[in-house]
């Protein structure tokens, strides 16, 4: 099987590119934006649909993630090899994926609407939200829809034997477009906003998943600092900045 | 014992004449920025009222503070470790923007832009937060001289025991103190306990309680937490944002902004000692009424050698010993113990006290055809007065109003006895011994209440610069600017809390995230 120039700029250059944007992005943000590191929120303008929609999605999120680890990232050799039939495994699949898919689905969709009828919100949503909301709304909707049309009320398609081996692939440096090329449409563009989704992560509020605060349930709960011990101020902006260096530069 | 020190507050609310200048000034220096315009870190209530937030100090709605649980242990009312993180995705206990008000500005280019006419223009107010017109319909002094009271101020939390029956809102009837308020810098703050990410902590040197804006998530965890609603959430960059006790001030051993502006000269300024270990266990302590002791007894006399000898193996520097034996802070709050903290019952350990207000008693007096100036006359009102002395304790002592008016009489015996020293006689002291002082802690006192010079009133000891160059990194600039010795390489300056978003002209945007 031979693959075309498209398939490989598709199937191997875009991920590539869009994982080292993912990668040398959030180390860039890391180190020079901390003060525009934040969940952003929005619930001092809004709480009614938030109430229901964030947890909706967040949850849903979580159990999609989980599901997309394991459905991606395991060979379906492995499943098998614990026992786990094939036909056992897609029922699961179909049933905990459709759950997190509806409940993802319809948080998203309350945030959107939120986010856009309340006036005071939509005022405060920034270039990076205008880019995240629409493109996390197409990756999420092209995922159900995917699902939906091919293995709740279609013939069912095995993605295991296909997209997961792509996946596999890129990140074990043996590309294999090829695997991907013969998918459904749906869940190609799927595959491809998410590669899209990943490259804008660094730059869009998406970056709080990484300060979940875990730490919370061990640290004390009173916190004493000295004041900072600081060199010399840094001009702002400066490329030689260290993370650090901002540290209490803005206590407010 | 680990020695720390606190550079506290203590009001006289007998002087405050609800001015609002503390709260102007600060808000020029520290809020006046897109994102906080709704924010005040100071703010003058009008008690009673309902305050602001509206209601903040209902905390069976806001969870605000920490209890006891079943088992006598302290714990945050808003709930536990778990708890908390389960709430991440939506707090239900976060007040929204109504709770506190719509902020607006005017139309007031429509002033000089308007076209000839008949009528004469008039600026319209605008929310600031939509752009559109908006009618005002409350704010953060909204019942500023018992505004609205008739309709309102019952809604005040504080009104809530069968004397506040007797609590009249009519014009003839009422009473009403103004009531500075501004961050408590507790030595147990809730909003440093509930903050997830551990940006909020507390200074070891000075005791000032802030947010570092590098390390805040917005998780907003710290302004359910907080009991006085004393810590913001800015909507612009989504950050917690709070009174900062005008730390380069403080740090140059100068007054914060909203002392060194107040007209009523009714704020003091002074270094604590306390022993830290024993913070948790005052905090716990079972009986709320016995809180204000607790607190008390963790505080730690500046002259005993004791004292002095752990505070210097924990590294306090010798002007701060000295301040602290100079401090009018612990005069007022140790000494002479007429300071009481407001609502104790939260268990932060706040450390912006007050001296109650003697004033509405004094109308009561009156009003009763007593002669205000004769001591058993006011004594006898306030033992008597179940108004508002038990509004005084609910709001000081936990509901003790045993201890509001030892307080209240040991003002009313001071005010006679100094009245008769002025008036060049000799002055009676059986009065003053009945509360427990001589007559020269009486001249002390007065000196320190009334005539209150600004030097016995802000007695703060500078930073010590050999242990912080963050300081030195303020001082050539201001605070919410960057350093003006380089442009920024990117062309793009991320100011304090100044975003790109809502402002109307789009060609001048002073920076903002990504």
């Amino acid at each position: 099987m031979t693959t075309s120039a498209a398939d490989l700029l598709l199937w191997v250059a875009l991920p590539y590119v869009c994982l080292a944007v993912f990668v040398v992005g959030h180390i860039w943000r890391y180190r020079h934006d901390q003060f525009g590191w934040t969940s952003r929120t929005s619930q001092l303008f809004e709480h009614r649909w938030l109430r229901w929609g964030s947890p909706l999605f967040h949850l849903g999120a979580f159990m999609v993630i989980g599901g997309h680890i394991v459905g991606l990232a395991v060979p379906d050799s492995w499943t098998e090899a614990a026992g786990i039939s094939e036909h056992a495994y897609h029922t699961t699949a179909v049933w905990a994926g459709s759950v997190a898919g509806v409940a993802m689905v319809t948080g998203l969709g309350m945030l959107c609407a939120r986010r856009l009828l309340t006036r005071r919100i939509r005022l405060g949503t920034d270039r990076s939200d205008k880019l995240l909301f629409p493109l996390l709304a197409a990756t999420v909707l092209l995922g159900i829809s995917a699902t939906a049309a091919h293995n709740v009320f279609g013939a069912g398609y095995d993605y295991r034997e296909s997209i997961s081996v792509w996946f596999r692939g890129i990140f074990t440096l043996r590309p294999q477009p090829e695997a991907i090329t013969g998918a459904p449409l749906l869940f190609q563009l799927h595959a491809l906003t998410a590669c899209l989704l990943f490259a804008a992560w660094p730059f869009t509020r998406l970056v709080h998943v990484w300060s979940a605060p875990i730490g919370y349930l061990s640290r004390p709960y009173l916190v004493y600092r000295r004041r900072a011990i600081a060199q010399a101020p840094v001009p702002h902006g400066a490329p030689a900045q260290q993370p650090g260096t901002r540290r209490s530069r803005h206590p407010a | 014992m680990k020695v720390m020190a606190q550079v506290a507050m203590v009001m006289n609310l007998d002087k405050c004449i609800g001015c609002h200048t503390c709260s102007v000034t600060c808000k020029q220096t520290w809020t006046n920025r897109t994102g906080v315009e709704y924010a005040w870190f100071n703010n003058v209530e009008t008690k009673p009222g309902v305050g602001y937030p509206r209601r903040y100090e209902d905390q069976e709605r806001w969870k605000g503070g920490w209890m006891l649980d079943k088992r006598g242990r302290l714990v945050l009312r808003s709930g536990g470790r778990v708890k908390r993180l389960l709430s991440l995705f939506s707090n239900p206990d976060l007040p929204s923007i109504e709770d506190y008000y719509e902020p607006v500005t005017y139309d007031y280019d429509n002033l000089v832009s308007a076209p000839a006419q008949d009528d004469v223009p008039v600026a319209r107010p605008r929310s600031v937060l939509t752009g559109k017109p908006t009618a005002i319909t409350w704010g953060a002094n909204w019942e500023d001289g018992l505004g609205g009271a008739p309709e309102h101020a019952g809604g005040d939390p504080n009104l809530s025991g069968e004397w506040a029956q007797k609590v009249k809102f009519e014009f003839e009837q009422t009473f009403l103190f103004h009531l500075p308020r501004l961050c408590e810098h507790c030595l147990n703050p809730a909003c440093v306990s509930a903050c997830p990410s551990g940006a909020m902590y507390k200074r070891v040197e000075d005791g000032i309680v802030l947010v570092d804006q590098d390390r805040c998530r917005g998780w907003r965890m710290c302004a359910t937490a907080c009991p006085y609603k004393k810590v913001y959430i800015n909507h612009a960059t989504g950050k917690a944002e709070k009174c900062t006790f005008c730390f380069p001030r403080i740090e140059a051993g100068q007054p914060t902004v909203c002392s060194e502006t107040c007209v009523g000269r009714l704020r003091y300024l002074g270094v604590l000692l306390y022993d830290a270990d024993r913070v948790g266990e005052a905090a716990a302590t079972p009986d709320e009424k016995d809180l204000l002791d607790a607190q008390r007894g963790v505080f730690l006399d500046p002259s005993d050698p004791q004292t002095v000898a752990a505070a210097r193996r924990s590294g306090v520097p010798e002007d701060w010993l000295e301040a602290a034996r100079h401090s009018p802070v612990y005069d007022l709050v140790m000494r002479y113990k007429v300071a009481l903290p407001l609502h104790p019952e939260y268990r932060t350990m706040p450390m912006v006290w007050y001296v109650p207000p003697l004033s509405p008693v004094l109308d009561a007096v009156d009003a009763a055809g007593g002669d205000q100036d004769d001591p058993d006359h006011v004594f006898t009102a306030v033992t008597r007065l179940r108004i508002p002395l038990e509004y005084l304790a609910e709001l000081f002592t936990a509901g003790d109003t045993d201890v509001v008016a030892g307080v209240l009489m040991k003002l009313t015996a001071l005010r006679s006895y100094m009245r008769e020293r002025s008036l060049g006689e000799v002055g009676d002291e059986t009065a003053l011994k009945a509360v427990g002082l001589t007559g020269r802690e009486a001249e002390d006192l007065h000196r320190l209440l009334a005539v209150a010079k600004y030097a016995d009133r802000y007695v703060v000891p500078a930073a010590h610069k050999e242990d912080s160059a963050a300081l030195s990194a303020m001082e050539n600039r201001c605070p919410v600017e960057f350093s003006g010795d380089a442009q920024p390489t990117d062309g793009r300056r991320v100011m304090l809390g100044i975003p790109t978003l809502r402002r109307r002209t789009s060609d001048a945007p002073a920076g903002g995230h990504l």
